[in-house]
């Protein structure tokens, strides 16, 4: 699917292009946005490094299994496949963590090493896992309590009260995580039967 | 506000203070553990940028053409039907595709209606309660090099629109 939606937008983006005539800025964009691409990839290092670096003190310290042990109930059954004192879940529940408070930038590092820990899980493979989709859905349905860039915005507007948008986005971000959840049980239970077939 | 500006500037430092005095208190060597831990930072950022770049370049050309404009104003009349505002639906289609072209939709959504608007309150609304999934898909599965996303592109994209449909509902019942 993601193969057919990235030639999809290349392809149509080119067509639409000669019939309307902009091609001289799809000329601009394709290497002003590759360059950009790059730009982002090495700005990561700098929060990449200082997070699992500090990550790593965390873990030695026995910081992420005392919060593995903390939350075990309540995530072992969204991620049944991964062993309990697996360290994947506790890379799991600090990017979970991390996201709750809008640490965006301490998040991502922790993402990757939980992606690392289900990836070694799932034999080394470079198809996804079960518990990979759950933790992508959950994570892109966004678990911000405080959405800071968004009040930061409002505030650069003049609004009254910039914070008033925080129960809202709450019911919302709470309405599509659980939807998320439910839909990834969904499809998993369609492949499992796909299989048994 | 203030309490809420005050937390966002200090829980970060207080994290890593904690970190930090509880390594040392667990005898755990600090510096070293740091130093060792963040070496892989690097190699995990290089390996990303061959799905950035192809995503990226992928999604600029598909907007720079206007065929993104295309396809959202196609769909305006139908949603508008539906009773979603029509001024909202570029912003609910370019979420989960590009973070900073919702960030800028957002930022103009709210300069035109003001903040306080029906419609600068949804966007904010809709801004935070979503994320980039197309993204986070490419960050993620990039960084651990997995090349078959199975289900979970469809799954994002579902949790994306309840997330949208979720943001106009409560927006709504609360403000409307």
């Amino acid at each position: 699917m993601v193969n057919l939606i990235w030639v999809f937008m290349f392809v149509f983006g080119i067509i639409y292009a000669a019939i309307n005539g902009t091609m001289e800025e799809v000329n601009k964009v394709l290497f002003t946005s590759a360059q950009e691409a790059v730009t982002i990839s090495l700005g990561l290092i700098s929060i990449l490094v200082f997070w699992l670096g500090l990550m790593n003190i965390a873990k030695q310290a026995g910081l992420l299994h005392k919060l593995t042990s903390l939350f075990k109930p309540f995530v072992r059954r969204l991620f049944p496949e991964i062993p309990p004192d697996h360290p994947a879940m506790g890379y799991i529940l600090s990017n979970m963590v991390a996201n709750l408070f809008g640490l965006g930038n301490a998040a991502t590092p922790m993402g990757i090493k939980a992606m690392e820990q289900m990836k070694r899980l799932n034999d080394d493979r470079d198809d996804v896992s079960r518990s990979m989709i759950t933790f992508l859905a959950i994570n892109t349905s966004s678990l911000t309590i405080i959405p800071t860039t968004v009040i930061a915005i409002r505030m650069n507007y003049g609004s009254v009260s910039p914070t008033d948008i925080v129960a809202t986005t709450l019911m919302a971000t709470t309405c599509s995580t659980l939807a998320a959840i439910l839909i990834d049980r969904y499809f998993h239970r369609r492949r499992v039967m796909k299989r048994r077939q | 506000m203030g309490a809420v500006s005050t937390i966002s500037i200090w829980i970060m430092p207080c994290l890593i203070g904690f970190v930090l005095v509880y390594g040392t208190f667990k005898k755990v060597s600090t510096y070293e553990a740091f130093v060792e831990g963040g070496k892989e930072g690097f190699s995990i950022a290089v390996s990303i940028i061959p799905y950035l770049v192809g995503m990226l370049v992928a999604i600029t050309v598909f907007r720079a053409s206007g065929a993104l404009d295309f396809l959202i104003s196609s769909f305006q009349p139908f949603l508008a039907i539906v009773g979603v505002p029509s001024d909202i639906v570029p912003l609910a289609l370019i979420r989960p595709i590009s973070g900073t072209g919702a960030l800028a939709m957002t930022s103009d959504l709210i300069a035109t209606h003001g903040p306080d608007s029906f419609i600068g309150r949804l966007a904010s609304t809709m801004q935070g309660s979503t994320d980039t999934t197309l993204y986070i898909l490419t960050v993620y599965f990039g960084a651990v090099g997995i090349r078959k996303m199975g289900d979970a592109l469809k799954v994002g994209l579902l949790a994306d629109f309840v997330g949208i449909i979720s943001a106009i509902v409560f927006v709504t019942i609360v403000f409307g």
